[in-house]
Parts: structure tokens; sequence; C-alpha cells
């Protein structure tokens, strides 16, 4: 017979080490996926992981693509720390981009500093309008938020397929499914020649800053983690919870909504139907790697980004399918919630005694 | 100081990929915006690439590359690492090609359906599909015996409407009463859309079922459902035996064997490509002899027209919805009409989504 037994002494270096440990049994699991394909399993991890950054247009490119996942993932901690379950940051931040967008073609021939933050601000606002249905949906009319948040992501891809097939197209587009090219004071500035990193990196680091500031300084982030933790406890302490619930969207709503309008002024300059490979769900996993800590966060980024680059460049030098890097982010998410699992559960191999026969 | 410091340090990188380039080995990189195993759209660029590397020149492909943020960084990855020749086969994948094309000169770069030829080194091309699409008309009008040809369409851009045009034409002419029914999936491979479309247009009536988008899914319901139906970009026909009457093959093999030899040549200049029938870019798979042998016989006398130049898919007169005159009698649409269309002919129903 097997017992399954709640921990009660979980240290916490244990608690932020498991996810390292996630990331090297990946590791070993993916080497032993290479070996089975035929690759060099070292060599195919060195394309994998130290290939795709080993110049600066590399470094570049993962700052580029962990952005938005970091920013995301640091909005949905607020929301999953006071287990408010948002599923639906990809649709938040295709929202956001599709306001965003609206504005940047309505000053299509304008021309001046203020209009990049007016684009950003309204972004921003747009995902967190967009947050607030399945938040105040909950609060008021008790539905459920994972839902509610994952259906609306299906509802703003709609939307963005309208608006670019439709009147938002270029009318010089021949009809192809996108807007115009964004004027250049729509743009994000690029920090080096040559490189595609923009300023979008400060707005995540002031972001992540922020965070830290709300979630550990302030009154609410205590309230979230104490939300988090018991909600019985939080309504004794006369905590508002569905304040709280909606402030929480709003966070998670607007950090979605900058990441789609950092993607669409950034790297992209443009609205059409594939502004986001799925970055609001690929952030679940960066969420969690990261241990909903914001620091924790920036660094699960970055090896998620990686894995994305990785796949790319081992299918580029080596010709392994495109879908290992998928198979490789499965992983870490695989081993880090089995690792949980044996984290916070002791498993009792107990004898069997005889009157149980 | 520290900006200008990086900024050399880039070019001097940049430089020294330039240099490793020149004396590596001659290669062609591949981008695909789907699977290889669509076997629709990317299959038969795959295809295309195979041809490629049984001339033993070294080739590379990424597939599924997503038209966003990622296709530039994929694009710009492979000219980095020594490819001389890219193919980049999808629409989207436009205004990244041409940005990354303008950093590396001495790479040649070729577009796939687009009209951007920002730099020199870049070229495009693309397929006259709608003359396969006149020869699916003339066998749909033949064979629909409820006079309803239903039709499954990706996103209203030129090529799409001009092969249903095409196509409606040509039904016409061998039968008047027919009626072309659309319902626009917008996307170019998703098989639950494309199936669901599929059964949509057979339960109201259509006893043809063709398809302007990627997966095998269609004709697998037409299949089931017992009617007829066409294939699209690759030979379809073991998905469907008993349905398929034919497929529309997209044969890039030997265009991109001509480029790439071109391109180790030396000989590679910029070109914007639009082959058909004639050059074998648009090809037909071996037709259903269900059909019947007469109308066979028609079919290939209509396909070496349409090679020769005898007979043209969009020959007056010609009217759009309203009856309004779009080519006058006698004459055929040139190729900047062609290129823009963006009305249907009359016998279409529906409006195109704006």
């Amino acid at each position: 017979m097997i017992k399954i037994e709640k921990r009660n002494d979980v240290s916490r270096s244990i608690y932020f080490l498991t996810p390292v440990l996630a990331i090297f049994l990946t590791l070993f699991g993916g080497g032993i996926i290479f070996y089975i394909l035929g690759f060099n399993p070292i060599e195919a991890l060195k394309f994998f992981f130290i290939t795709p950054i080993s110049d600066l247009y590399g470094l570049s490119e993962l700052l580029v693509k962990a952005t938005p996942l970091c920013l995301i993932a640091i909005g949905l901690s607020f929301c999953f720390k006071s287990n408010n379950w948002n599923i639906g940051a990809e649709g938040q931040l295709i929202f956001g981009g599709i306001v965003g967008g609206g504005v940047a073609l309505l000053f299509y021939s304008h021309d001046g500093f203020y209009v990049l933050p007016i684009i950003i601000l309204s972004g921003a606002i747009g995902g967190m309008l967009f947050a607030m249905i399945p938040a105040i949906l909950k609060t008021y009319f008790n539905t459920n938020e994972i839902l509610v948040s994952l259906m609306l992501v299906y509802v703003a891809k709609l939307l963005l397929d309208y608006l670019v097939v439709g009147p938002w197209s270029n009318p010089e587009g021949f009809n192809f499914p996108e807007t115009r090219q964004f004027s250049e004071s729509a743009r994000m500035p690029i920090l080096f020649d040559g490189l595609r990193i923009h300023a979008g990196i400060f707005i995540t680091l002031i972001t992540v800053f922020f965070s830290w500031l709300i979630l550990y300084k302030t009154y609410l982030g205590f309230q979230i983690k104490v939300s988090g933790l018991s909600l019985k406890t939080a309504k004794y302490a006369g905590y508002k919870g569905k304040t709280m619930i909606i402030i929480v969207f709003m966070i998670s709503g607007a950090c979605a909504g900058l990441a789609g309008v950092g993607e669409i002024t950034g790297p992209i300059g443009q609205l059409h139907r594939n502004i986001s490979p799925d970055y609001g769900f690929t952030a679940i996993i960066v969420a969690f790697l990261g241990r909903l800590n914001p620091v924790g966060i920036i660094f699960a980024s970055l090896i998620v980004a990686l894995t994305y680059l990785g796949a790319e460049t081992a299918q580029i030098f080596l010709q392994v399918p495109k879908y290992t890097g998928q198979v490789f982010q499965g992983m870490i998410l695989f081993f880090l919630l089995g690792s949980d699992y044996l984290l916070f559960f002791k498993i009792k191999f107990l004898g069997l005694k005889k009157n149980e026969l | 100081m520290y900006k200008l410091f990086l900024r050399s340090l880039i070019s001097v990188l940049f430089l020294l990929g330039f240099g490793l380039n020149a004396n590596a080995e001659f290669k062609v990189g591949f981008v695909y915006v789907g699977p290889t195993g669509d076997h629709g759209w990317t299959y038969q660029h795959h295809e295309g690439r195979n041809a490629v590397e049984a001339l033993g020149i070294k080739t590379t492909y990424v597939e599924s590359v997503p038209e966003g943020a990622d296709a530039e960084r994929v694009i710009r990855q492979l000219a980095q690492s020594g490819h001389d020749l890219i193919f980049t086969t999808s629409f989207g994948y436009m205004d990244p090609t041409n940005k990354v094309a303008k950093d590396f000169p001495n790479v040649k770069f070729e577009h796939a359906t687009g009209y951007k030829r920002e730099h020199s080194n870049v070229s495009t091309y693309s397929a006259r599909f709608y003359e396969g699409r006149t020869l699916l008309g003339h066998m749909a009008g033949k064979m629909t015996k409820t006079n309803t040809i239903g039709y499954i369409a990706s996103f209203p851009i030129p090529e799409v409407i001009r092969g249903i045009n095409a196509m409606t034409l040509a039904a016409q002419k061998v039968n008047p009463n027919i009626k072309t029914k659309i319902v626009w999936v917008f996307t170019w491979y998703d098989p639950g859309k494309e199936s669901e479309a599929a059964q949509a247009l057979i339960d109201q009536g259509a006893d043809i079922i063709m398809q302007h988008t990627d997966s095998t899914a269609p004709v697998q319901v037409a299949e089931k459902a017992g009617v007829w139906s066409f294939g699209q970009a690759s030979d379809m026909q073991r998905f469907a035996p008993k349905s398929i009457l034919t497929s529309i093959i997209d044969d890039w093999a030997p265009y991109y064997v001509e480029r790439s030899i071109a391109a180790r040549d030396g000989t590679w200049k910029q070109q914007d490509t639009w082959h058909g029938l004639k050059e074998g870019m648009v090809a037909m798979a071996p037709y259903n002899s269900a059909m019947g042998g007469d109308l066979i016989k028609e079919v290939e006398q209509l396909q070496k027209d349409l090679a020769s130049g005898k007979a043209h898919s969009f020959t007056g007169p010609i009217y759009d919805q309203k009856g309004n005159i779009l080519v006058a009698e006698g004459a055929v649409a040139d190729d900047g009409m062609l290129a823009g269309m963006n009305v249907y002919v009359k016998g279409v129903e529906g409006d195109i989504p704006q």
C-alpha cells in the first residue's frame, strides 16, 4: 500500500532550487531524446542551448523573445498568487495589440514624441479592460474565470481577424490580411543598429521592479498573498475580496496588453493575424517555472525563450523537427510539477497488513 | 562613445560573417509556413527542395515558422549561417525577407506570392493556379447534378478571388445554370474548420467540393458524403480515391532547381516570375476515370490550349455580379487586372468580405 502525506517542513532553498533541478532533468531527458533520434547528444544540446546565444545578435533575439513572456508572466503572477486563474492572457495581449494598433493607425500621419507613449498607454488600457470582463463576471455573477478568460481569447482572435481583413486592412495591400506598416514615430526605438532589441525591454524591467514593490512591500501585496494561501483567512481578516480580484486581473491584463503593444510597435510594425505565437499561453509555464517570483520569472522567461531559439538553430544545423522545442518546454513543466509534488508530499511505501488482505 | 564602440563591434561581426560565408560551400535555405507533412502547400515546397538536394546541392529547411516576429530571425539565421539562396515560401514573410535582404546583399532571396522587391537581391515568384481552376470549372460544370459548386476559400486576396472567378467562368461555359457557393474560413490550414465548411456546403446542396486551403480534410469529407471533389496543391488522390476528380499540383521543383543552379553559377538575376501550365509550375494530377473518356479528352484538350496560349482563363465577355462589363468580348484580361482582381464575376453568390 502506498500512502501520500503532506510535508510540513519544505525548506526555502530547496523550493527555489527545484526549477534548476527541473532544467537539468530536462537537459538530461533531451539528451536521451537526441540520442534516440541518432544525434550526438552533447553536440545537439550545444546547438540547442549555446549556439543561439553565441553572438550579439542571438543575445538580442533572446531578449526580444523573452520580453513579452516576462511581462505577461509577471502580470499572471498577481492572479495566480491570489488563486485567480487567468488563462486568457493571450486574448488580453491581442486586445491590447488591437487597441494600441488602432491608435497607431489613427495617428498614422502624426509625427511627434507623444505618439508612441499614447499607443503604449492605450494598449495597456485595452488589455486591462479586456481582463476586467472575466474578473467582473467572477465577482458579481460567480462565473468560472478559467472558462471565461479562455473563451475570450477566441473572441479577441476573431476580432483581430475581422479588423485586419476588413476595415483596417492596408488600402494598398491587395486585400491581404494586414494593416499598413506603422509610421516611424509609432515604433519602439531600436537600442542598437542592426539588432532588434527595442525600448520595450525597459517597460518590462520597470514593470518587474514595480511588481516586486507591490507584491512584497505593500499592503495590497500582502492581501494577495494571504488570499492565495487561504481565502477563509482573508475573509476573516476583512479584506475586500472582490476589489482585489478585479485589481489583480487589471494588473495582469495591463501587462499582457503592454506585451501586445510591444510586439506590434517593436519587431512586427503592423497588425496582422499572427502578432503572437501563443505568448499568452507560454507565459503560464514561465510564471510557474519562475515560482511566481519577479526575479524567478526573469530567469524563467530567458530559459523558455531560449527553447524557442534553440529549436530553430537545432533545425537549421541538424534538421531535427521544429517541435523538439515544444517537447523541451513540456519536459521542463513536467519535471517541475513532478519535483514539486515530491517536494510537498511524501510517498510512503507501507507493507501490507494482514487484515487488509 | 560606448554606442560607437558597440556599433563598430557589430559591424565587425557582420563583416566576419560575410568573410566566413565567402569560402563556404553553396547552400540553399527554405522557410516553410506549415509542417512538411501537411500534404498541401508546404509539402509541395518540400518536394521542390528535395529536387534541389537531388542535384547534390546542400539545402536546409525550417518548418512551421510563424508569420510574425519570428520569421525575420529565422531568415536572418539562414543568411548568417552561410546560405547563399533563401526561399521564403509564404506571403507573410514578405516584409521580413526584404528587411533581411537589405543587410545581406550577397545572399539571394526568393519570396513566394508577394509583390515587394525592395532590393536587387530579392525576387518574387508565384504560379498561375487559376489556369488549373479553369480546368476544374469545366469538369465541375459537366459533373454537377445539383448545379451547385461548393468552394472553400481562405482569404479574400486577388489570388483566391481569381481562382473562384476562373472556375465559375469555365463552369458557366459548359453549364449556364451553375452557382458557386463560397465559405470563407480565414485560414490556410485548419483541418477542423475546413471539414466543417465542406459539410456546410454539402448540406446546402453542393455536389462538387473544391478548396483554396491546404489540408486534405475537405476531400475526405466529400468522399464520405459521396460527392465529387478536387485536391489542392498536391495530388490528394489517396485521401479520397473515389471522390477526387483530379488535383491541381503546385510543382515548384523545376523553378527551385533552375534558380539554385543560377545562384550557384552566378547568373541569378532579380525577376518576378508568374508561371502556369505552360512552364509546368501548375500541373494536373491524373484524371479520375469516373468522369468518362469523352470529358477527360475535352479537359486534356483545354489543358493543352491553356498551356499553348490558344485559350485563356479570362476571355471576354466577362461581367461582374451587377452585370457591368469587366472584359470586353474577344479581349482577355491582362496580368495587371488579374494581379489586382477584387470583384466576383456573375454567377458567384454572396459578397467578398471587406
